[in-house]
């Protein structure tokens, strides 16, 4: 082990956080069990030498990340979530944090790492009641060994990013839940770790205050740059939050992945039915549902290539683009064809300018007010203006539904103009259809 | 030692368990005679100096420092109350013996806690010694208070020492049990977030489990107390002084006067003591955290 290496980013291919092949077992023969299992039996079987409450867990965390461990209570991630800082030690492989191995290091050295690389937030609050809000926030400098007026300037900083800057001299017992989580938090913060664990944290909170909470830790994690493990029974909380999540059922982690990976190829039934009811619009964003234009036309080209590449293609508008595929508009066809019909060489003085642009990383929800609000597909293009996708209003209803008719596979949408048509069809069909921008387009 | 069962007409041998005990203790006497010696010394002179200060100044001034420490612990209704009660045992010719038990009840008590509040705090932290001391607060709790003035007084002839060292036996035990009980309460995760943020299991007990267990532990000592004076009152059979020896007295002469006013002399004993302990308990930080927020 080195020493403290909070002041030195880790270089980003290098985990902030890494477990390797870890179990743990509560029981009377945990050594047994764990080979047990390392041999393939199954948790049920192991029962009689203990509980297995987590099962071959492995995942690297990246720097920066926020990591989302999420299960049913009993599916093993509130001890697996402890191994991380070793309030439990596994009972069979390695967790380690940065270079240091936590199964490997005595006490001393564990209270070491406690103090310098990893804090916790807790579910409920855990906060000492005794003690004031300023004080609580101080705790983790307290242990560190921080002299007073410093712990409490940096402890006053925490609580002043998380929006509790008038409240230092009051008791936890004067607070909302919300704002009793917020100094867990600013003592977590204060405690100026890189790894931040988060047990269940916004789960006791109200719904409303608990998206607020949400909002808070992701402005929080783009300024300070955290890696944030975040344990929830919650999967719109784990999709909101999550850069990556891993879903855990009886101890073991049957699924890891992005939240649209999650939600449009799960691993299992299990997890299957796990996001079928989750608010698909919020976690499903323009770039997963988006689709390619069927015709892009380079703004240097004329409008002879761009009436036959519509007529080719079927369609009565279509993408006009940069050479870097910036997006300049659309070009109609009513439009294109005369143009044509007369020689007009350009098709710069045909194009139409006004299309709806949305950012990749748009939720759904955000989708439906610009949709309703033209005749068009939306447009999706990157900071850079470039035209990524279009999103046209069928495919954006159809994100919507669970798939059961097409395996829940995002790609499965369409731009068919006629909704029954696109229920009907199979993927393949749908496909064979084509999708093509022309919604109205005569308009 | 074992003699076929003789007036029950049974077949269940007599186990001479009483005089195991017995042959036990006169072996403990003669073998820590100087240990011995050197407690009954210790206790003698802390109970003679306390003594001492109680009964020495006027008997309003030492009501006025009680009735002090009564208004700081609780309000101005307990000073006052504090102080006509004490006129009162005063007025019954009360007052030396009262300040004598109250002496009883401090040195017994002091030591109780002393020996009590670390045990319940060991058998928190270890489910080993939990197991062992529980089973004997059990047997010390439920016999008959006045069994142990007999090995008491065996070893430490008549006098306070045998009534305080009774005292303590008796009267340990719910400070033992509820400072266990109290640590054990402590919100789990609050000692896991001391934990998780590297605090040594020696400072999470001085910063979060005995500040967040204090009002459980001062019920504890409320409850020490009462039973202390309970057995001050008791061990006026050996002549260890006091009220007791008065109740004691008064009973043997089936003197009406003198047990009614050596009892009432306890009670108004027992209202001061149980109010002002009580009343510290509501002081402890955690309690007062609490408070504030209704």
């Amino acid at each position: 082990m080195t020493g403290d290496s909070s002041t030195t980013p880790a270089p980003a291919e290098a985990p902030a956080v890494s477990v390797r092949g870890v179990y743990k077992v509560f029981g009377p023969k945990p050594g047994e069990a764990v080979r047990r299992l390392q041999a393939g039996s199954s948790r049920d079987e192991v029962k009689s030498l203990g509980t297995a409450a987590v099962i071959d867990a492995s995942f690297d965390v990246a720097p920066g990340e926020i990591f989302v461990v999420m299960g049913l209570s009993g599916s093993g991630k509130s001890t697996l979530i402890r191994m991380l800082n070793g309030l439990w030690a596994p009972t069979a492989g390695d967790v380690l944090l940065g270079d240091a191995n936590l199964a490997k290091v005595d006490g001393k050295q564990l209270r070491a790492l406690r103090r310098s690389r990893v804090s916790m937030v807790f579910q409920h609050f855990a906060l000492l009641p005794h003690r004031t809000v300023l004080e609580n926030a101080a705790y983790p400098l307290e242990i560190q060994g921080v002299g007073k007026a410093e712990r409490q300037q940096k402890a006053q900083e925490a609580l002043d990013m998380v929006g509790l800057s008038g409240w230092a001299d009051s008791l936890p017992s004067q607070l909302s839940g919300g704002m009793r989580q917020r100094v867990g938090l600013a003592r977590a913060l204060a405690a100026d770790t890189d790894v931040l664990l988060m047990d269940e944290a916004f789960s006791a909170l109200d719904p409303l205050i608990r998206s607020e909470m949400q909002e808070q830790l992701l402005e929080l994690q783009e300024k300070l740059g955290k890696t944030i493990i975040f344990i929830t029974h919650d999967l719109n909380e784990a999709m909101h939050l999550g850069d990556r999540i891993a879903v855990m059922r009886d101890g073991r982690i049957v699924q890891i992945g992005t939240s649209e990976q999650i939600l449009s190829d799960p691993a299992n039934d299990y997890v299957e039915k796990f996001v079928a009811d989750v608010d698909r619009s919020r976690v499903l964003t323009a770039s997963s549902v988006m689709q390619r234009p069927r015709v892009t036309v380079t703004i240097g080209s004329g409008p002879r290539l761009a009436a036959r590449e519509m007529r080719d293609a079927d369609v009565t508008s279509a993408y006009v683009v940069d050479r870097k595929r910036t997006l300049k508009g659309l070009v109609h066809a009513e439009a294109a064809v005369p143009a044509a019909r007369e020689g007009v060489e350009k098709l710069e003085g045909l194009v139409d300018p006004d299309v709806v642009t949305v950012h990749p990383d748009t939720p759904l929800a955000e989708l439906f007010a610009p949709a309703a609000g033209t005749s068009v597909p939306l447009a999706v293009v990157d900071d850079e203006g470039r035209l990524l996708g279009i999103v046209p209003r069928v495919t954006l209803l159809e994100a919507m539904a669970p798939g059961d008719n097409g395996n829940g596979n995002g790609d499965d949408s369409n731009g068919d103009d006629s909704p029954e048509s696109a229920a009907d069809s199979t993927p393949a069909e749908v496909l064979a259809d084509g999708d093509h921008p022309t919604e109205g387009a005569s308009a | 030692m074992i003699a076929a069962a003789t007036d029950t007409g049974t077949f269940v041998p007599r186990i001479e368990l009483g005089a195991w005990v017995e042959s036990f203790i006169s072996w403990m006497t003669d073998t820590f005679d100087p240990v011995f010696d050197a407690i009954k010394t210790f206790f003698e002179s802390t109970y003679d100096g306390l003594a001492w200060v109680l009964s020495t100044p006027p008997f309003f001034v030492v009501a006025l420092v009680l009735a002090a420490l009564a208004f700081w612990a609780r309000g101005w209704k307990l000073g006052i109350g504090t102080f006509l009660g004490f006129c009162l045992v005063a007025a019954m010719n009360q007052w030396d013996n009262a300040m004598e038990s109250l002496a009883l009840v401090i040195v017994a008590s002091v030591v109780a806690l002393v020996v009590g509040i670390p045990l319940g705090i060991w058998a928190a932290r270890n489910e080993h010694v939990s197991r062992v001391v529980r089973p004997i607060l059990d047997f010390m709790q439920t016999m008959p208070a006045f069994v142990y003035l007999i090995p008491t007084v065996v070893i430490f002839l008549t006098g306070p020492v045998p009534g305080i060292i009774a005292t303590v036996i008796f009267a340990i035990a719910p400070g033992v049990r509820f400072t266990e009980l109290g640590i054990r309460q402590v919100d789990a995760e609050v000692v896991e977030a001391g934990r998780a943020f590297g605090s040594t299991d020696r400072r999470i007990l001085r910063q979060i489990q005995i500040p967040l267990a204090m009002p459980t532990i001062m019920a504890g000592v409320n409850q020490v107390i009462m039973l202390a004076l309970s057995m001050v009152v008791i061990s006026g059979m050996v002549g260890a002084g006091g009220l007791g020896d008065d109740v004691v007295a008064a009973l043997q002469r089936v003197d009406v006067a003198l047990g009614f006013e050596a009892g009432l002399a306890v009670v108004i004993l027992a209202i001061f003591l149980d109010r002002v302990t009580s009343a510290l308990a509501d002081r402890a930080p955690v309690a007062k955290a609490l408070k504030a927020t209704r």
